[in-house]
């Protein structure tokens, strides 16, 4: 586990929770709130490595239920779900291709609030559903879509500017060495 | 594919989350406060540059536009205090009314302004997030309501922490209010509304025969023991029959709008 890659994750789970609480422009404009967990969960899936994930799933959905009236954890489960099945086909998945991103984070950002909805539902809950949820599940998908080759450019960024260097190439080779007899 | 600790980690994380599920519904509530108070620092942060672009814009205006919105409030002031003292009269006229007749004296209405610090991030609740806790004396199903001037109802507290509260707004599954349509009397149940309409509700449990128009207005009926009597909600748009005709419901449109909340009245017993 790349503990800088996991710092930098929790701190942007934190910060998106954070910012969907606090500003609500997309709402007024679109009547539904971005979630941007899903597409950080695609990031730390095909990036950072499972524990990383499974770290974002539990310190996210716990951050975004505080906030939420969502029973505190239901959160949790969705997230999971969608960062191991991801990580289990990261091999299948071409991660550097920007389509295949943009693929992967709309996908996520719908199966996530649907499972939730479903756990929620299945729990006792009764969340606001209409015709309405469609558009607002679709609203989800897109923003997360979008948001996610972001995600990979800003932590690529980042990575680049916080990480260590990659050592250059020495002009030494063993194989060149002049070896002295006495 | 996944290896044997993936395999620990995935187990420990679905314990973890099914016994939070699990907990008692009072510790659940207590974590959940808990784990939201990480935010405060944040929050914080976010009035406090708030505050001070506020400030910036405000030195931007020039000083004439002040000084003639000083007058204009000065106006005003003098108009409201007027209007206070012959309200005053008429309250110690009706409690002395009321005092003759063996009524039982009428509480008094206090307020206490608070201010909209975050908004449900979840779009299938409504719920948002006040500035004023258990140190300020909130407690749990206080009114809440809009600082428009007829103090229309926005909803009730839900959850208190020390410092913050949640507000369960209208149109929430989980805020439902008797209410009173004036005049023709009908009583119902103020409940949700769809998930993109947030300026209207549906009131079911309506007889009928219920006598209802558009533009009817809707207060609350102080049935339930939550809300007090009186605060108003909204106007009818329109009512349709349900139930083969059994039962009507009607939509009504809020008073108060709730996309826009920046402050609010906690109205305490």
């Amino acid at each position: 586990m790349n503990w800088l890659d996991t710092i930098l994750v929790l701190f942007a789970a934190f910060l998106a929770v954070f910012w969907e609480a606090a500003f609500q422009g997309v709402r007024y404009l679109l009547g539904a709130q971005i979630d941007l967990l899903p597409p950080l969960m695609v990031y730390a899936s095909l990036c950072a490595g499972l524990n990383t994930a499974l770290l974002l799933a539990v310190c996210g959905g716990l951050w975004f239920d505080s906030l939420s009236a969502n029973p505190l954890g239901i959160s949790v489960l969705p997230l999971v779900v969608i960062g191991v099945a991801i990580y289990a086909s990261r091999e299948l998945i071409l991660r550097n291709q920007t389509f295949a991103r943009v693929v992967i984070g709309l996908a996520a950002s719908i199966a996530v609030p649907l499972i939730t909805l479903m756990l929620l539902l299945t729990t006792g809950h009764k969340p606001l559903l209409g015709w309405g949820t469609l558009w607002q599940v679709l609203v989800m998908g897109c923003g997360g879509a979008l948001a996610t080759p972001i995600f990979f450019e800003l932590f690529g960024w980042l990575h680049h500017k916080l990480g260590r260097a990659q050592a250059s190439e020495l002009s030494f080779r063993p194989d060149r060495e002049i070896r002295r007899g006495k | 594919m996944l290896k044997r600790p993936h395999y620990i980690a995935l187990g420990l994380v679905v314990m973890l989350t099914l016994s939070i599920l699990n907990l008692p519904s009072q510790t659940r509530a207590r974590l959940k406060l808990g784990i939201g108070g990480s935010f405060l620092p944040l929050i914080g942060l976010t009035s406090s540059s708030q505050r001070l672009v506020e400030r910036a814009s405000d030195s931007m205006v020039p000083r004439g536009e002040l000084l003639r919105h000083n007058d204009a409030l000065r106006q005003e002031n003098q108009q409201l205090r007027l209007q206070l003292k012959a309200g005053e009269h008429a309250l110690q006229e009706n409690d002395r009314l009321r005092h003759l007749l063996g009524w039982q004296q009428q509480s008094r209405l206090k307020l206490r302004l608070a201010r909209v610090i975050l908004s449900e991030p979840a779009n299938w609740w409504r719920t948002v997030q006040i500035d004023l806790g258990t140190r300020d004396g909130v407690s749990n199903n206080l009114p809440v309501l809009a600082t428009t001037p007829e103090g229309s109802l926005v909803g009730r507290i839900s959850q208190v922490s020390l410092t913050k509260s949640q507000v369960v707004l209208l149109g929430d599954p989980n805020c439902k209010v008797a209410a009173r349509v004036y005049p023709s009397g009908d009583t119902g149940i103020v409940g949700a509304s769809g998930p993109l309409d947030s300026g209207f509700v549906e009131m079911g449990f309506l007889s009928k025969n219920a006598n209802l128009k558009p533009g009817q207005v809707v207060k609350t009926s102080g049935k339930g023991g939550v809300f007090p009597e009186n605060i108003p909600i909204g106007n009818i748009v329109d009512v349709h029959s349900v139930e083969s005709g059994l039962a009507s419901v009607a939509r009504v449109k809020l008073a108060a709008n709730l996309g826009n909340l920046e402050e609010v009245w906690v109205r305490f017993p």
